[in-house]
């Protein structure tokens, strides 16, 4: 039984089509991310699923309560659904602990006081319980926010874009603690984002989006490994689409043959990872080194190849290849590709 | 559900605007309903026209080059006492026009009743106006620019004359229109100084001659001149907005000044505070202390004194709640229609009190009598406070609304959104939210109402009720038949209560402590009051 479900969920702006018909299930305790471009339509989602917005058709349904469905719309106060804002939206007149109770208005004191020390242990911020926000470093004031979100004990926590309006230095060490937080709240999640290293190492499950459209729901390997569309395989990493014609479980490129995931015949496009390309210097090879952009543990080598396409491939950085350098370019072993549109 | 709020918040916003700037968009009627209204009355227009002309002339003139010089003297020289004499040459702010006249008629000032006077007087008064707006207008300025100046071969004093005034020059005009509005709409002054201004024609058609169709169309011809006024100034703006915001720290420092000059530089701003502010002050005090000691207290100071306070108390509650109702309406509705509405309402704030007066009087006088007919309630509106609080909140509305509307666009949505998210209805929003946000808000437009109800006359003088006479008519009153020792101490409490907002700001500054934001805080008031906010985003 999922803990959250969307169901067809639509919302115009005028003419502009936000969000067209997207349905997802999320288990409990489960972190889903949506992942897609700036303008694609997942804040849009965010907030019709958290009632800053009335979806135009479809329901939401949260806790095996329909919150947003024909005839039916509860506004955001009643939903129990906790949000983290992008540029987190704490209280400046309230202090840290004052934000984080904000929540429990409800509630008799005793519990209060209990729920908003616990919640702010949780965060590891119970120190600055009698700070300002304007005194906090932006870290800090992401985990109140979270920490705000979360006290309520809320069925549901979305995040928008949590880490845009971090220094990317501080970023990967926030993603992990907050990845962390979310699990020892055993809190449903859902997290809107960008950023695809983001989306795929943070998230139980990546959802897809593009133009109000979920196009993929999977795993963060799947998502990257057997992406739907060619427009997915692009968005989520660099890739290499090659046409070439599959006989079974094989398929002939311009690079050679790689192995097909599922057995198909005929003309087709498969995608091909930089990564799933090895090089070796070869002063008759196929390709040419026009670009190399040096990552620290790995290369990206922009190579043009003989048939005249330009070709990525990313290799380990224990041999180098220079700019202009004739190499071959083939296939790396068990190279497993999946057919695009 | 959502869109039947969403309509009556415009429909809110809407109501509050006809119900201020109704009157004021009716005026321009009298003309279409009685063309030969003005009458006998005629004869005043082309003295009102050439008198109201050379006091904008000399005012604007006097203020533009008091206000500058000082802006600039504070902010690119460095003397002893700086810090004190860039604040204290703000307090003329509190001094009304009316009341310096009175301690200038006192001590038989030779030639003080004339234009010339009048001009001197509300130059005196008035050019806080420029040198705040000029002041905040040269901390913005980015020293990398002044310095990209002299390293392009130009002298320090030819770099601030040639980069930091050009700059500055949209925010010393917006100085300058501040302060030709006040002279505007000045009555006191003029009509103690026999000075025959448009105002002053309006009160002797009006309340002298009984004539209320020519003081509507005396009214209009000075709105025109009012509006006029507005268009050059945006004109001479042209589209010259220099935004820029110099980074803390990031002021061209000043020059320190030496031996005379330094001298110069703090006894001539302390001179003229002295002679605006101080002098008065003690003069009030001294007459005060002979007045009540010779038994010379005019016998209804007492309840002046409470009318006052009691008009300004309750103004200072109705204008800022309907204020909070006209800007909360904007932004809960976010249409169009509701934001136009806003900016409507808030015209009242150029007009002149004498204008606004007239133009409240007439819907007022047409509701009245028809009520009368049904129920007998004889005067209800022209005959008691009603129609003077309609008055004050057509004419101080803008100012509490900017005070307001200032907080309130800082509170970002989002906050709304995560109250909401975290169970607050839309009353918790308000309550739990928005009104903790907007207290300094809130407290400056009450402060600010308080004051302007205290010194108000001219608007005052033509509606108050019988008996209903305030401090600042007691002022004029006695004034005007030279009995300078009976205006004292009415004098002293106006002027005393117009410090507050002064003191409140300087306080405010020595709190932030950094100079630019001071600057800036001082900026937004003085913006606040010229009604012209730019919040920034």
């Amino acid at each position: 039984m999922s803990d959250v479900r969307l169901r067809g969920l639509s919302k115009s702006f005028g003419a502009v089509r936000a969000v067209r018909d997207v349905s997802l299930e999320i288990e409990r305790g489960e972190l889903v991310a949506v992942l897609g471009p700036s303008g694609c339509g997942k804040t849009t989602l965010l907030r019709t699923i958290a009632g800053f917005e009335r979806p135009d058709a479809g329901c939401v349904v949260v806790a095996d309560q329909v919150v947003a469905g024909p005839g039916r719309f509860l506004p955001p106060e009643t939903r129990r659904i906790g949000m983290v804002f992008q540029d987190y939206a704490l209280f400046p007149h309230l202090t840290v602990a004052a934000n984080v109770a904000f929540g429990l208005a409800a509630r008799d004191r005793a519990e209060r006081e209990g729920l908003t020390q616990r919640t702010l242990e949780l965060v590891g911020l119970q120190h600055k319980a009698t700070r300002h926000p304007h005194e906090l470093s932006g870290g800090e004031r992401q985990r109140v926010a979270l920490a705000r979100a979360l006290a309520p004990e809320p069925a549901l926590v979305l995040l928008d874009e949590p880490f845009s309006s971090l220094d990317a230095s501080l970023r990967a060490g926030l993603r992990r603690e907050v990845e962390l937080i979310l699990r020892d709240a055993e809190a449903t999640a859902l997290l809107v984002t960008h950023d695809q290293e983001e989306a795929l190492s943070l998230a139980d499950r990546v959802a897809v989006m593009r133009e109000g459209h979920i196009v993929q729901v999977d795993a963060p390997e799947e998502v990257y490994a057997r992406p739907a569309t060619r427009w997915a395989a692009q968005f989520v990493g660099e890739v290499n689409v090659l046409g070439g014609v599959a006989h079974g479980t094989g398929v002939e490129t311009e690079l050679g043959v790689f192995d097909l995931r599922s057995p198909a015949n005929g003309p087709v496009h498969v995608a091909v990872r930089p990564e799933q390309l090895e090089l070796r210097a070869d002063h008759d090879g196929n390709a040419e080194v026009v670009a190399r952009e040096f990552r620290g543990h790995d290369v990206l080598y922009r190579l043009r190849h003989e048939a005249g396409r330009v070709v990525l491939a990313q290799l380990p950085s224990l041999e180098l290849h220079e700019v202009g350098a004739r190499v071959f370019v083939r296939p790396a072993p068990a190279a497993v590709t999946t057919l695009v549109d | 559900m959502t869109r039947a709020r969403v309509d009556a918040w415009t429909a809110v916003t809407l109501a509050c605007a006809a119900l201020v700037a109704g009157p004021l968009l009716g005026l321009p009627i009298s003309f279409a309903v009685e063309p030969g209204g003005l009458g006998e009355f005629s004869g005043l227009v082309p003295e009102a026209l050439s008198a109201t002309a050379i006091l904008l002339v000399g005012v604007g003139a006097g203020t533009l080059l008091l206000g500058t010089a000082l802006a600039l003297l504070v902010t690119f020289c460095d003397f002893p006492g700086r810090g004190w004499i860039e604040w204290a040459l703000v307090l003329p702010l509190a001094m009304p026009g009316y009341v310096f006249t009175l301690f200038a008629l006192g001590l038989e000032v030779p030639g003080i009743r004339s234009s010339l006077g009048a001009v001197c007087v509300l130059t005196l008064v008035l050019y806080p106006y420029v040198y705040l707006l000029a002041r905040a207008a040269f901390l913005a300025q980015s020293r990398t620019l002044l310095e990209a100046a002299r390293g392009l071969g130009l002298s320090r004093r030819a770099a601030v004359w040639r980069v930091g005034l050009p700059l500055a020059r949209p925010a010393i005009l917006g100085g300058v229109a501040l302060a030709l509005m006040e002279a505007l709409a000045d009555f006191g002054t003029v009509n103690l100084l026999g000075v025959q201004t448009f105002t002053d024609a309006i009160y002797r058609t009006w309340f002298v001659a009984f004539d209320r169709e020519a003081g509507m169309q005396l009214a209009m011809l000075l709105v025109s001149v009012t509006l006029t006024l507005l268009v050059l100034e945006r004109l001479a703006r042209g589209r010259a907005q220099y935004h820029q915001h110099a980074a803390r720290g990031d002021v061209a420092p000043p020059v320190r000044l030496r031996g005379v000059a330094a001298a110069a530089a703090v006894l001539a701003p302390l001179a003229l505070v002295g002679f605006v502010v101080a002098a008065p002050l003690v003069q009030l005090g001294v007459w005060s202390v002979e007045s009540i000691r010779a038994d010379l207290l005019a016998p209804e100071f007492a309840a002046a004194a409470r009318n006052s306070v009691l008009l300004a108390a309750m103004s200072a509650v109705l204008v800022p709640a309907a204020a909070v109702l006209l800007a909360y309406g904007a932004r809960a509705s976010r249409s169009r229609g509701a934001s136009v509405g806003a900016r409507v309402a808030t015209i009242g704030y150029g007009l002149p009190g004498s204008v606004v007066a007239v133009a409240v009087i007439v819907p007022l006088g047409w509701l009245e009598r028809r009520f009368d007919a049904v129920a007998g309630t004889g005067l209800l509106f022209t005959g008691t406070v009603i129609g003077l609080f309609y008055a004050y909140l057509v004419r101080f509305l803008a100012l509490a609304w900017g005070a307001v509307e200032a907080t309130l666009a800082r509170i970002p949505p989002q906050l709304d959104d995560a109250a909401r998210g975290l169970g607050a209805d839309r009353l918790d929003v308000l309550a739990r939210v928005h009104l903790p946000l907007m207290r300094a808000g809130l407290a400056t437009a009450a402060l600010l109402v308080f004051v302007e109800v205290m010194k108000e006359l001219p608007a005052t003088l033509l509606l108050r009720p019988l008996g209903g006479d305030t401090l600042a008519i007691a002022v004029w009153q006695a004034t005007s038949e030279s009995l300078f020792e009976t205006a004292a101490l009415p004098s002293l409490l106006i002027v005393l209560v117009g410090l507050l907002p002064v003191a409140a700001m300087i306080r405010l500054s020595g709190r932030r402590g950094a100079e630019l934001e001071a600057a800036q805080a001082a900026g937004a008031w003085a913006e606040g009051l010229e009604q012209r906010r730019e919040v920034p985003a």
